[in-house]
């Protein structure tokens, strides 16, 4: 069976900036992959380049045995490829409810017979607030939510679009370690639903427990993919992190 | 849990709304449509013509406010080309008299689809600006096309031309109490046009736009068409209004059909009256075009623009959000 999803060498510059550089990842079906590298190694870049945010210039990618190449953001959200921000980035004008309405109107809205009545949209943004406790903060602004609230809407919104491969991008940054954990037992209950995650992050702890294979980033190039356990001690992962 | 396949995205289906809110939504519609009538009702049991010079000007501004808000409240886009949307829409009705002179409501339609058009061709051409740099491509849209009537001789260049407009109007009387009655029509349907996006699904998509674009993108929302969208429709209302004005003044040239009055005007009244609900643009139009009636009558003419602008200083620093803003905190 094909993998879920398929780059090829894939390269993005900034100007003279080389961000990443023949990159080639399969990602299969159901799996937990992790992805680590140290600051700037290019891992939110590849999401963007992944997710269409960023155009890469080279190299290409398939999803679900679809060329995404040229496709925008919007078409490959709707296609199955969600993606949470590493800074949260909700809609602050709307309320919490009405920012899960957005992929429920127009990700799944927009597939074949997944429109939506005012009712079922109701029903479906509340069960999705109560999946990650916010159920209580329906009606309030995204700017009265503390950090973790506003993480785990940011994954709500993404699971909105019922995904086929979610990509949380260091959604437990700066939380504390109970806060990981339910943040960590959210994505492995999604994992079960059958959806396939990259999971981005640097506390290790969350990344080692996650993931069922581990890939490693440095300064644009891929230097390691494989078990979790067999890549913490690869040398080359050693030296980038530690130095020699 | 999962629905999504293959091929669907190309698809991007309306989901019907619901028949209460389809109950709701035309029940609106008839009671703007009542209001225009009996604020034109109104007018006439003044028994003064001028009630309805200065009327028109009123309701005009209720559609050009309505129009820029469709686009810069519920998008976020700033646009200071107004005068550009409704001069084209007054030139394209004299355009059309001097050629084949047809029912002014035919002349609207066709201001709207020009209009409407060059907002559509602004939008393409400025999809990749934000913030302040659309705003000054509007802008520097408005003087371009300013130069191209002015040495257009067809039009009257910038000497300007005489539009000879109908005594009266079989049923309605005299003429410009038809332009009075059209123009509250044509409020009560740009109205109902900004209410009906605002709870539908097009209007979640310009908040998100006005919120964060890329995010917007990461949700599905197709911004790019979203924007073309918002520019469009907010072209086609301004040129709407603009298309009766050559009929209105009777002489028309492009310093008065390019006013920088419109632009600044359709700017402060949704400023003022609140940019987030359809309300906003009428309460602030309503309330800024008449002080400035007012202020023409008793005053002088030349007050105007300092009136606004004093408002809209004040506004700015007391309520940001305008009066619907006021209005809203105060409700527990």
């Amino acid at each position: 069976m094909a993998a879920l999803l398929e780059v090829r060498d894939l390269s993005k510059r900034f100007g003279g900036f080389v961000a990443l550089e023949g990159i080639d990842l399969d990602v299969n079906q159901g799996e937990r992959l992790g992805l680590i590298g140290p600051n700037g190694s290019g891992k939110s870049t590849l999401v963007n380049c992944l997710c269409g945010t960023l155009r890469n210039e080279t190299g290409n990618v398939h999803f679900d045995g679809l060329a995404m190449d040229g496709l925008s953001a919007h078409r490959r959200a709707r296609l199955g490829l969600a993606r949470s921000f590493q800074l949260p980035r909700p809609f602050p004008s709307l309320s919490i409810a009405d920012n899960l309405r957005i992929p429920l109107l127009y990700v799944v809205g927009a597939r074949p017979g997944g429109g939506l009545g005012e009712a079922a949209l109701e029903a479906r943004a509340g069960e999705l607030l109560a999946m990650v406790g916010l159920a209580d903060k329906a009606r309030r602004l995204p700017g009265d939510l503390t950090q973790i609230e506003m993480r785990k809407l940011e994954l709500a919104r993404a699971m909105a679009g019922e995904p086929k491969l979610l990509i949380a991008d260091e959604a437990m940054a700066g939380l504390s370690p109970t806060e990981v954990d339910d943040i960590l037992a959210l994505l492995a209950q999604l994992n079960e639903a059958g959806v396939t995650i990259i999971l981005i992050e640097h506390i290790m702890r969350a990344v080692m427990n996650f993931s069922e294979r581990l890939v490693v980033l440095v300064a644009g190039h891929k230097i390691a993919d494989g078990k979790p356990e067999d890549v913490i001690r690869n040398a080359a992962v050693v030296e980038a992190y530690l130095g020699q | 849990m999962r629905r999504g396949d293959k091929g669907s995205a190309a698809r991007e289906n309306v989901a019907a709304p619901a028949p209460s809110a389809a109950r709701r939504s035309a029940t609106f519609l008839a009671a703007a449509v009542a209001v225009a009538l009996l604020a034109f009702l109104a007018a006439r049991s003044v028994g003064n013509d001028y009630v309805f010079f200065a009327g028109y000007v009123v309701l005009q501004y209720i559609v050009l406010a309505t129009a820029w808000n469709i686009l810069g409240g519920y998008t976020g886009y700033v646009n200071f080309g107004t005068a550009a949307f409704f001069a084209a829409g007054a030139y394209s009705s004299v355009v059309l008299h001097k050629l084949v002179p047809l029912p002014l409501v035919v002349h609207i339609l066709v201001g709207g689809l020009v209009s409407g058009l060059i907002g559509l061709g602004v939008g393409y051409l400025t999809l990749r600006l934000r913030g302040v740099f659309f705003s000054i491509a509007t802008l520097a849209m408005a003087v371009v096309m300013q130069t191209l009537i002015t040495n257009w001789e067809f039009v009257g260049g910038s000497r300007g031309t005489y539009v000879i407009r109908p005594a009266a109007v079989p049923i309605v009387g005299d003429y410009i109490q038809y332009l009075f009655l059209v123009m509250a029509l044509l409020a009560a349907l740009a109205v109902w046009v900004a209410r009906q996006i605002e709870g539908s699904r097009l209007g979640y998509g310009f908040a998100t736009i006005r919120d964060d674009e890329v995010a917007a993108e990461a949700s599905g929302v197709p911004t790019l068409r979203l924007k073309l969208i918002a520019t469009t429709v907010s072209g086609a209302f301004m040129g709407m209004a603009g298309a009766p004005y050559p009929y209105y003044v009777t002489y028309l040239d492009p310093a008065s059909g390019f006013n920088l009055a419109y632009a600044v005007n359709s700017i402060a009244m949704p400023l003022v009256g609140g940019t987030a609900t359809w309300a906003g643009p009428v309460i602030g139009a309503i309330l800024l075009g008449s002080i400035q009636q007012l202020a023409t009558v008793t005053i002088s003419s030349a007050l105007n623009l300092l009136l606004v602008g004093v408002i809209l200083v004040g506004f700015v620093i007391a309520a940001p959000n305008g009066i619907m803003g006021l209005l809203q905190k105060r409700r527990p």
